[in-house]
Protein backbone atom coordinates (compact mmCIF):
# COMPACT_ATOMS: atom_id res chain seq x y z
CA UNK A 1 0.00 0.00 0.00
CA UNK A 2 2.60 2.34 0.87
CA UNK A 3 4.81 1.06 -1.71
CA UNK A 4 1.94 1.80 -4.09
CA UNK A 5 1.95 5.45 -3.13
CA UNK A 6 5.27 6.27 -3.38
CA UNK A 7 5.51 4.97 -6.73
CA UNK A 8 3.08 6.80 -7.99
CA UNK A 9 5.03 9.91 -6.16
CA UNK A 10 7.82 9.72 -7.74
CA UNK A 11 6.34 8.82 -11.25
CA UNK A 12 4.43 12.09 -11.07
CA UNK A 13 7.07 14.17 -9.97
CA UNK A 14 9.33 13.54 -12.65
CA UNK A 15 8.71 16.85 -15.09
CA UNK A 16 11.07 17.72 -17.55
CA UNK A 17 12.08 20.92 -19.10
CA UNK A 18 9.38 19.57 -21.71
CA UNK A 19 6.57 19.41 -19.82
CA UNK A 20 7.21 22.67 -18.25
CA UNK A 21 6.85 24.21 -21.96
CA UNK A 22 4.41 22.12 -22.58
CA UNK A 23 1.88 23.86 -19.96
CA UNK A 24 -0.16 26.34 -21.43
CA UNK A 25 -2.04 27.82 -18.17
CA UNK A 26 0.75 30.45 -16.44
CA UNK A 27 0.15 28.67 -12.45
CA UNK A 28 0.27 25.15 -14.33
CA UNK A 29 3.55 25.84 -15.57
CA UNK A 30 4.55 28.23 -12.53
CA UNK A 31 4.07 24.44 -10.11
CA UNK A 32 5.55 21.86 -12.77
CA UNK A 33 8.29 24.34 -13.13
CA UNK A 34 8.94 24.34 -9.44
CA UNK A 35 9.20 20.60 -8.86
CA UNK A 36 11.31 20.36 -12.12
CA UNK A 37 13.83 22.99 -9.70
CA UNK A 38 13.33 20.60 -6.97
CA UNK A 39 14.04 17.68 -8.66
CA UNK A 40 17.17 18.75 -10.37
CA UNK A 41 18.53 20.65 -7.23
CA UNK A 42 21.00 17.91 -5.42
CA UNK A 43 19.60 16.69 -2.54
CA UNK A 44 21.30 15.39 0.03
CA UNK A 45 20.56 12.16 0.94
CA UNK A 46 20.09 12.61 5.23
CA UNK A 47 20.74 8.68 5.90
CA UNK A 48 24.28 8.78 3.63
CA UNK A 49 24.87 11.77 5.66
CA UNK A 50 24.50 10.41 8.77
CA UNK A 51 26.42 7.33 8.24
CA UNK A 52 29.12 9.06 6.93
CA UNK A 53 28.95 11.51 9.92
CA UNK A 54 28.61 8.26 12.36
CA UNK A 55 31.92 6.49 10.18
CA UNK A 56 34.40 9.56 10.05
CA UNK A 57 33.51 10.49 13.99
CA UNK A 58 33.51 7.16 15.17
CA UNK A 59 37.01 6.80 13.71
CA UNK A 60 38.47 9.91 15.14
CA UNK A 61 37.24 9.76 18.60
CA UNK A 62 38.91 5.62 17.97
CA UNK A 63 42.00 7.50 17.48
CA UNK A 64 42.05 9.49 20.58
CA UNK A 65 41.06 6.41 22.52
CA UNK A 66 44.07 4.93 21.15
CA UNK A 67 46.26 7.91 21.96
CA UNK A 68 44.83 7.98 25.52
CA UNK A 69 45.67 4.42 26.14
CA UNK A 70 49.13 4.71 25.00
CA UNK A 71 49.43 7.95 27.11
CA UNK A 72 48.19 6.13 30.03
CA UNK A 73 50.50 3.16 29.04
CA UNK A 74 52.93 5.60 29.02
CA UNK A 75 52.43 6.39 33.30
CA UNK A 76 50.38 9.84 32.74
CA UNK A 77 47.50 9.79 35.13
CA UNK A 78 44.39 9.98 33.53
CA UNK A 79 44.14 13.70 33.35
CA UNK A 80 47.32 13.99 32.19
CA UNK A 81 46.36 11.12 29.21
CA UNK A 82 43.54 13.04 28.04
CA UNK A 83 45.17 16.44 27.63
CA UNK A 84 48.08 15.03 25.72
CA UNK A 85 45.47 13.11 24.14
CA UNK A 86 43.84 16.59 23.15
CA UNK A 87 47.08 18.44 22.20
CA UNK A 88 48.20 15.42 20.09
CA UNK A 89 44.77 15.54 17.86
CA UNK A 90 44.97 19.05 17.72
CA UNK A 91 48.19 19.06 16.48
CA UNK A 92 47.27 16.09 13.80
CA UNK A 93 44.59 18.31 12.66
CA UNK A 94 46.44 21.81 12.53
CA UNK A 95 48.77 19.26 10.08
CA UNK A 96 45.90 17.85 8.21
CA UNK A 97 44.50 21.24 7.97
CA UNK A 98 47.39 22.53 6.39
CA UNK A 99 48.11 19.65 4.21
CA UNK A 100 44.56 20.18 2.91
CA UNK A 101 43.30 17.12 3.56
CA UNK A 102 41.00 17.99 6.90
CA UNK A 103 38.81 19.46 4.24
CA UNK A 104 38.41 17.07 2.28
CA UNK A 105 37.91 14.85 4.78
CA UNK A 106 34.78 17.46 6.19
CA UNK A 107 33.23 17.38 2.97
CA UNK A 108 33.02 14.08 2.95
CA UNK A 109 32.60 13.34 7.04
CA UNK A 110 30.09 16.43 7.58
CA UNK A 111 29.39 16.72 11.38
CA UNK A 112 31.98 13.75 11.84
CA UNK A 113 34.82 16.19 11.23
CA UNK A 114 33.21 18.94 12.77
CA UNK A 115 31.80 17.83 16.49
CA UNK A 116 35.32 16.11 17.61
CA UNK A 117 37.85 18.26 18.79
CA UNK A 118 39.76 18.12 15.66
CA UNK A 119 36.94 20.18 13.88
CA UNK A 120 37.99 23.35 16.48
CA UNK A 121 41.46 22.97 15.40
CA UNK A 122 40.49 23.24 12.11
CA UNK A 123 38.56 26.45 12.51
CA UNK A 124 41.81 27.88 14.03
CA UNK A 125 44.21 26.91 11.87
CA UNK A 126 42.22 27.11 8.52
CA UNK A 127 41.59 30.67 8.48
CA UNK A 128 45.04 31.17 10.11
CA UNK A 129 46.33 29.88 6.53
CA UNK A 130 43.65 31.75 4.55
CA UNK A 131 44.43 35.33 5.48
CA UNK A 132 47.96 35.04 6.09
CA UNK A 133 48.94 37.27 3.38
CA UNK A 134 46.82 39.81 5.34
CA UNK A 135 49.25 40.18 7.55
CA UNK A 136 50.27 38.68 11.04
CA UNK A 137 48.11 41.13 13.67
CA UNK A 138 44.49 41.72 11.23
CA UNK A 139 45.06 38.20 8.97
CA UNK A 140 46.56 35.76 10.98
CA UNK A 141 45.78 37.07 14.24
CA UNK A 142 42.10 38.74 13.77
CA UNK A 143 41.00 35.72 11.74
CA UNK A 144 42.62 32.71 14.16
CA UNK A 145 39.13 34.25 15.91
CA UNK A 146 37.03 33.23 13.57
CA UNK A 147 35.19 30.81 15.11
CA UNK A 148 37.35 30.16 18.06
CA UNK A 149 36.41 33.27 19.54
CA UNK A 150 32.73 32.44 19.61
CA UNK A 151 33.55 28.92 20.89
CA UNK A 152 35.66 30.58 23.59
CA UNK A 153 33.54 33.49 24.52
CA UNK A 154 30.27 31.58 24.97
CA UNK A 155 32.03 28.38 26.74
CA UNK A 156 33.62 30.66 28.98
CA UNK A 157 30.57 32.74 29.69
CA UNK A 158 28.12 29.99 30.12
CA UNK A 159 30.48 28.04 32.22
CA UNK A 160 30.44 31.60 34.09
CA UNK A 161 27.18 31.62 34.61
CA UNK A 162 26.71 27.90 35.88
CA UNK A 163 30.09 28.25 38.31
CA UNK A 164 28.03 31.33 40.01
CA UNK A 165 24.70 29.30 40.05
CA UNK A 166 27.01 26.27 41.59
CA UNK A 167 28.13 28.60 44.02
CA UNK A 168 25.15 29.72 45.64
CA UNK A 169 23.66 26.37 45.90
CA UNK A 170 26.93 25.50 47.48
CA UNK A 171 26.58 28.40 49.99
CA UNK A 172 23.41 27.57 50.75
CA UNK A 173 24.54 23.96 51.54
CA UNK A 174 21.82 22.50 48.80
CA UNK A 175 25.02 20.66 47.11
CA UNK B 1 36.41 -3.10 24.26
CA UNK B 2 36.93 0.47 25.09
CA UNK B 3 37.67 1.31 21.34
CA UNK B 4 34.11 0.33 20.49
CA UNK B 5 32.67 2.28 22.88
CA UNK B 6 34.67 5.40 22.04
CA UNK B 7 33.61 4.48 18.09
CA UNK B 8 30.05 3.89 19.03
CA UNK B 9 29.53 6.99 21.09
CA UNK B 10 31.56 8.97 19.09
CA UNK B 11 29.92 8.13 16.39
CA UNK B 12 26.60 8.48 17.53
CA UNK B 13 27.24 12.10 18.85
CA UNK B 14 28.45 12.78 15.45
CA UNK B 15 25.31 11.40 13.54
CA UNK B 16 22.65 13.05 15.62
CA UNK B 17 24.37 16.63 15.59
CA UNK B 18 24.30 15.53 11.11
CA UNK B 19 21.17 15.17 11.68
CA UNK B 20 20.64 18.84 13.75
CA UNK B 21 22.49 20.29 10.83
CA UNK B 22 20.58 18.90 8.17
CA UNK B 23 17.42 19.69 9.80
CA UNK B 24 18.34 23.34 11.09
CA UNK B 25 21.20 24.55 8.20
CA UNK B 26 23.01 25.69 10.75
CA UNK B 27 26.28 27.19 10.35
CA UNK B 28 29.36 25.06 11.77
CA UNK B 29 30.39 28.14 13.66
CA UNK B 30 27.08 28.14 15.77
CA UNK B 31 26.95 24.30 16.13
CA UNK B 32 30.53 24.55 17.63
CA UNK B 33 28.95 26.85 20.25
CA UNK B 34 25.86 24.79 20.71
CA UNK B 35 28.19 21.68 21.79
CA UNK B 36 30.36 23.51 23.98
CA UNK B 37 26.99 25.44 25.58
CA UNK B 38 25.54 21.70 25.67
CA UNK B 39 28.72 20.39 27.14
CA UNK B 40 28.92 22.73 30.35
CA UNK B 41 25.08 22.46 31.24
CA UNK B 42 25.68 18.61 31.06
CA UNK B 43 28.27 19.15 33.65
CA UNK B 44 26.41 21.45 36.13
CA UNK B 45 23.81 18.85 35.92
CA UNK B 46 26.29 15.82 36.67
CA UNK B 47 24.85 13.90 33.63
CA UNK B 48 28.00 14.29 31.69
CA UNK B 49 30.73 12.94 34.61
CA UNK B 50 29.91 9.40 34.87
CA UNK B 51 28.99 8.81 31.01
CA UNK B 52 32.78 10.45 30.21
CA UNK B 53 33.57 8.15 32.84
CA UNK B 54 32.06 5.09 30.89
CA UNK B 55 32.50 6.10 27.05
CA UNK B 56 35.83 7.26 27.53
CA UNK B 57 37.67 9.02 24.31
CA UNK B 58 34.07 8.88 22.78
CA UNK B 59 32.96 11.15 25.12
CA UNK B 60 35.55 13.56 25.84
CA UNK B 61 36.96 14.03 21.91
CA UNK B 62 33.59 15.87 20.89
CA UNK B 63 33.19 19.35 21.79
CA UNK B 64 30.83 18.50 24.11
CA UNK B 65 33.35 17.29 26.32
CA UNK B 66 35.02 20.75 25.71
CA UNK B 67 32.08 22.66 27.47
CA UNK B 68 31.95 20.05 30.25
CA UNK B 69 35.70 20.33 30.86
CA UNK B 70 34.84 24.06 30.97
CA UNK B 71 32.46 23.69 33.73
CA UNK B 72 34.95 20.99 35.86
CA UNK B 73 37.53 23.49 35.99
CA UNK B 74 34.96 26.16 37.16
CA UNK B 75 33.71 23.76 39.87
CA UNK B 76 37.11 22.72 41.08
CA UNK B 77 38.40 26.19 41.09
CA UNK B 78 34.82 26.94 43.04
CA UNK B 79 35.86 24.34 45.97
CA UNK B 80 39.69 25.36 45.91
CA UNK B 81 39.09 29.07 46.35
CA UNK B 82 35.79 30.39 47.06
CA UNK B 83 34.04 32.43 44.71
CA UNK B 84 37.33 33.64 42.88
CA UNK B 85 36.79 30.23 41.21
CA UNK B 86 34.18 31.36 38.47
CA UNK B 87 36.59 33.65 37.08
CA UNK B 88 39.75 31.14 36.98
CA UNK B 89 38.64 27.44 36.35
CA UNK B 90 37.24 27.51 32.54
CA UNK B 91 39.97 29.22 31.24
CA UNK B 92 42.62 26.92 33.38
CA UNK B 93 40.66 23.68 32.27
CA UNK B 94 40.32 25.00 28.54
CA UNK B 95 44.75 25.95 28.50
CA UNK B 96 45.71 23.28 26.79
CA UNK B 97 43.13 22.51 24.10
CA UNK B 98 43.04 26.35 22.91
CA UNK B 99 46.45 26.96 23.30
CA UNK B 100 47.73 24.00 21.43
CA UNK B 101 44.85 25.36 18.59
CA UNK B 102 46.36 28.39 18.47
CA UNK B 103 49.56 27.45 18.79
CA UNK B 104 49.65 24.75 16.04
CA UNK B 105 47.66 26.69 14.18
CA UNK B 106 50.10 29.76 14.19
CA UNK B 107 52.80 26.94 13.11
CA UNK B 108 50.30 25.97 10.26
CA UNK B 109 50.02 29.42 9.37
CA UNK B 110 53.97 29.50 9.05
CA UNK B 111 54.55 26.35 7.02
CA UNK B 112 51.57 26.28 4.85
CA UNK B 113 49.62 28.16 2.11
CA UNK B 114 46.45 28.64 1.14
CA UNK B 115 45.15 25.82 -1.72
CA UNK B 116 42.67 27.87 -2.56
CA UNK B 117 44.52 29.20 -5.93
CA UNK B 118 44.98 26.00 -7.59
Amino acid sequence: MQENSKNEQNTNSKPTMKDVLNQTDPNTRQQVYNQYVKDITPTHNWFANVCKAFLIGGIICTIGQGLLNLYKAMGFNEEVAALYNIVTLVGLSALFTGLGWYGKWAKFGGAGTLVPITGFANSVAAPAIEFKKEGQVFGIGCKIFNIAGPVILYGILISWVLGVIYYILLRLGIV
Amino acid sequence: MDYVKAFVIGGAICAVVQIFMDKTKLMPGRIMVLLVGLGAILGAIGVYEPFSKWAGAGATVPLVGFGFTLFNGVKKAIVSDGFIGVFMGGFTSAAVGVSAALIFGYIASLIFNSKMKE
